[in-house]
């Protein structure tokens, strides 16, 4: 069993979450991942790795309310414990001199981008940073990433401009492009579809890009195939093998179709649990 | 001298495709005598060099039939610690019964059924004693994988007084046993009944621990002085055809854990999801296969096993088949799928098939299908699951620096002393012999125990 040491509401849909894990956080590193199983009857969760404590043993994830899960998780607080948190899953990302890295993270991604960011200027890098959301509302980890010496420069964007600049992470990353500036590699976490729109970009300009794929897990071991993807032609898992591979390698409207799979039960189980907690993941 | 065998009773058919409560109810004591009496107590005992852990079966069935069944329980836990496990899903055809005398008279003693009645009877009579444990030995075991190669291992290392912790990746032990055997062959708390016994025993057990990922062989050497590998063969194979990516094809490993570990077939009520099927197409005749159509059946679809040989030359059991049979399980022989086709969505919506002929028999004594061109033809499946074999887990051999493997994975052990190529490190069951039975891993199981006592002595 893993106490929750700290809950953290970041706004409406997203909340940090420390818990105690000494022997994930004894291991983890930049761009691996958790998986959670809240209790007996809980479904396996890969979350994201946002960071750790070594003193207290701790682990701290951000999720966000997405599905009838994540909506009971939000109903967990300080001091409840979670059956199993299981880690460090996945392959750590590449850290090494690459020069200038441009490193994006989408809505929730931000926070997996974070401890890469940081480690990659460890490693000697010029790091950007830009990190986007729908609206201002759902910022999260600016005073983080502003406070961190994790970035040389880093840009928020929204959707609809409530906050920074208005417009996608893909349209600062082009203008970074146009402005002539020499980006060695991107590193890119957030919704599907803007991996995609960032990998066809830097494919057009020549620049290594590397992103993370949250595909569907089951087990997150490597037993299912579940998260199998397709990359540079052959079948990857996601779980494995990554979550991080060579963006311009990866068959995304493959990626994409598969994640849709359980879209429809996951919507039962949402309306069953919003049947029975009533003004409960409104 | 009844030549026939005592029947056991079974659930029917159309009450059992309902649930995944088990399908054979087992012996009463009284049938349980009555099969055991059967028994000639023969000088040879065949049956015990047809048992890969080498039970006492002629001892155990005699205290059978004197009624004595507590003396049988310990007869058969001298060299198997999981009887109710074992008696459920070894091929007893293929061994202890398929060399008994009495098949020449009739039909072999039905040991499978004798050795569950024990374990059974045991349990629901309280007549299981804690077992003995000798002193306790300073000489600590790593044993990586809790399926029934590493049980095995652990509980007889664990008799002898060394002291064992166990490492498994999931968050429940059993490994195979839970994920891939679904419950009505093999219900979850039986299971979990047997592994009390390693408790009892001092195992310590500990849950979540991926070695190769989360755990470091070379910290696990550090503190143990010696290691027994049993991972098992839990990576799926797929067939690299056209459209294995669409929605709705699973792996059987994938079909199964969601269905046996996570329970997606109590699903709002459990977390874990599977897909709503109607018809499911499975690709493959071993068990792994029969257990994912009869599930396929239980989950309300039709079910259909789509084989390129014909039913007699499956590796499956023979009860398995005549189950799956009974149960409602359509068998496409004599058919070799050639790709998926999904619609528009990404669904799979069809198999195209070639039908198959057979040849002459291979070395290994099964014909070999030869595909017929020209004879492709399409089958409405919504559904598809690949249960073609599986190979041993990567992420720990690849993470083993010095334990040297197979091209296909399988670990290389020295046949003597069951130790891999790196000193301390043993090895055995599927990780070693690809995806075999229960019983063999825990024979290996067995054998790795008393080279790793050698080892340490």
């Amino acid at each position: 069993m893993h106490e929750i040491v700290e809950k953290e509401k970041l706004n409406e849909e997203m909340t940090s979450l420390e818990v105690e894990a000494p022997l994930v956080a004894e291991k983890i590193k930049p761009g691996q991942f958790i998986v959670i199983r809240m209790h007996e009857k809980g479904e396996r969760i890969p979350l994201t790795f946002y960071k750790k404590d070594m003193k207290k043993g701790t682990v701290t994830m951000i999720y966000q309310k997405i599905g009838k899960s994540t909506c009971q998780l939000d109903t967990y607080e300080e001091g409840d414990q979670l059956q199993d948190v299981v880690g460090p899953m996945g392959k750590p990302a590449e850290i090494k001199k690459y020069g200038t890295v441009v490193c994006i993270g989408g809505g929730v991604g931000t926070p997996e981008v974070f401890p890469v960011a940081k480690a990659l200027e460890e490693a000697g890098n010029e790091v950007i940073i830009i990190s986007g959301f729908r609206n201002k509302d759902l910022v999260i980890c600016d005073s983080e990433i502003e406070e961190s010496t994790c970035a040389d420069s880093f840009y928020l964007c929204t959707d609809d401009g409530s906050c920074g600049r208005e417009g996608f992470t893909s349209d600062l990353l082009e203008e970074l492009i146009e402005e002539g500036k020499n980006i060695d590699l991107v590193h890119a976490v957030g919704p599907p579809i803007m991996m995609k729109v960032i990998a066809d970009i830097t494919e057009r300009h020549d620049i290594p890009t590397k992103v993370s794929l949250n595909s569907i897990m089951l087990d997150a071991t490597g037993m299912c195939g579940s998260c199998r993807v397709e990359v540079g032609g052959e079948m990857k898992l996601a779980c494995v093998d990554g979550p991080e591979f060579d963006a311009h390698e990866v068959n995304f409207e493959e990626f994409m179709q598969r994640i849709t799979m359980f879209e429809k039960q996951e919507e039962k189980a949402m309306k069953r649990w919003k049947e029975e907690h009533e003004g409960c993941c409104e | 001298m009844n030549p026939k065998r005592v029947k056991v009773p079974e659930r029917s058919p159309e009450e059992r495709i309902d649930d995944f409560g088990e399908v054979p109810l087992g012996y009463s004591p009284d049938q349980a005598v009555e099969e055991a009496k059967r028994c000639l107590q023969c000088k040879k005992s065949p049956c015990i060099s047809g048992c890969p852990v080498d039970i006492d079966i002629p001892k155990f069935v005699n205290e059978i039939a004197e009624r004595d069944f507590k003396d049988a329980l310990e007869t058969l836990k001298e060299v198997n610690c999981i009887p109710a496990i074992t008696g459920r899903v070894c091929p007893q055809e293929e061994q202890c019964e398929a060399v008994c005398v009495m098949d020449k008279a009739g039909d072999p003693i039905n040991i499978g059924k004798l050795e569950r009645f024990v374990a059974d009877y045991a349990r629901e009579n309280d007549l299981e004693e804690p077992p003995e444990v000798e002193e306790v030995k300073e000489e600590k075991v790593a044993i990586i994988g809790s399926g029934p190669s590493g049980v095995t291992c652990a509980a007889m290392l664990a008799q002898d007084g060394y002291q064992v912790t166990m490492f498994e990746a999931l968050h429940e032990p059993g490994g195979v046993l839970k994920y891939g055997i679904p419950e009505f062959r093999l219900p979850n708390e039986i299971i979990d009944h047997e592994l009390e016994y390693l408790e009892q025993l001092g195992v310590d057990m500990k849950m979540n621990r991926i070695v190769g990922q989360n755990v470091d062989l070379d910290e696990l050497e550090e503190k143990f002085d010696a290691i027994y590998v049993a991972t098992g063969a839990g990576a799926p194979r797929f067939l690299g055809l056209e459209g294995e990516d669409l929605k709705g094809v699973y792996s059987a490993n994938e079909f199964l854990t969601r269905i046996n570990l996570m329970k997606a077939y109590k699903f709002p009520e459990y977390d874990t999801p599977i897909t709503h099927m109607k018809k499911v197409g499975v690709i493959g005749a071993g068990n792994v296969a029969m257990d994912a159509a009869r599930s396929a059946l239980r989950m309300g679809a039709e079910s259909h096993i789509v084989y390129r040989r014909t039913t007699e030359w499956s590796p499956a059991r023979n009860e398995e088949i005549e189950h799956a049979k009974e149960e409602g399980v359509t068998f496409d022989t004599l058919c070799n799928p050639k790709r998926f086709i999904g619609d528009e969505e990404g669904w799979v919506k069809e198999m195209e098939i070639y039908e198959c002929e057979l040849e002459e028999p291979e070395e290994d004594g099964r014909p070999s299908p030869k595909v017929l061109e020209d004879t492709e033809h399409k089958k409405e499946f919504d559904t598809v699951v690949i249960a073609v074999g599986q190979t041993p887990n990567k992420v720990f051999y690849e993470n083993a620096e010095g334990v040297d493997v197979k091209h296909w994975g399988g670990i290389i052990i020295d046949e003597e002393t069951r130790m891999s190529t790196r000193e301390g490190v043993f090895a055995g069951g599927d990780a070693v012999s690809g995806a075999a039975t229960v019983i063999l891993a825990m024979g290996d199981g067995r054998k790795a125990a008393l080279n790793i006592m050698e080892y340490l002595a």
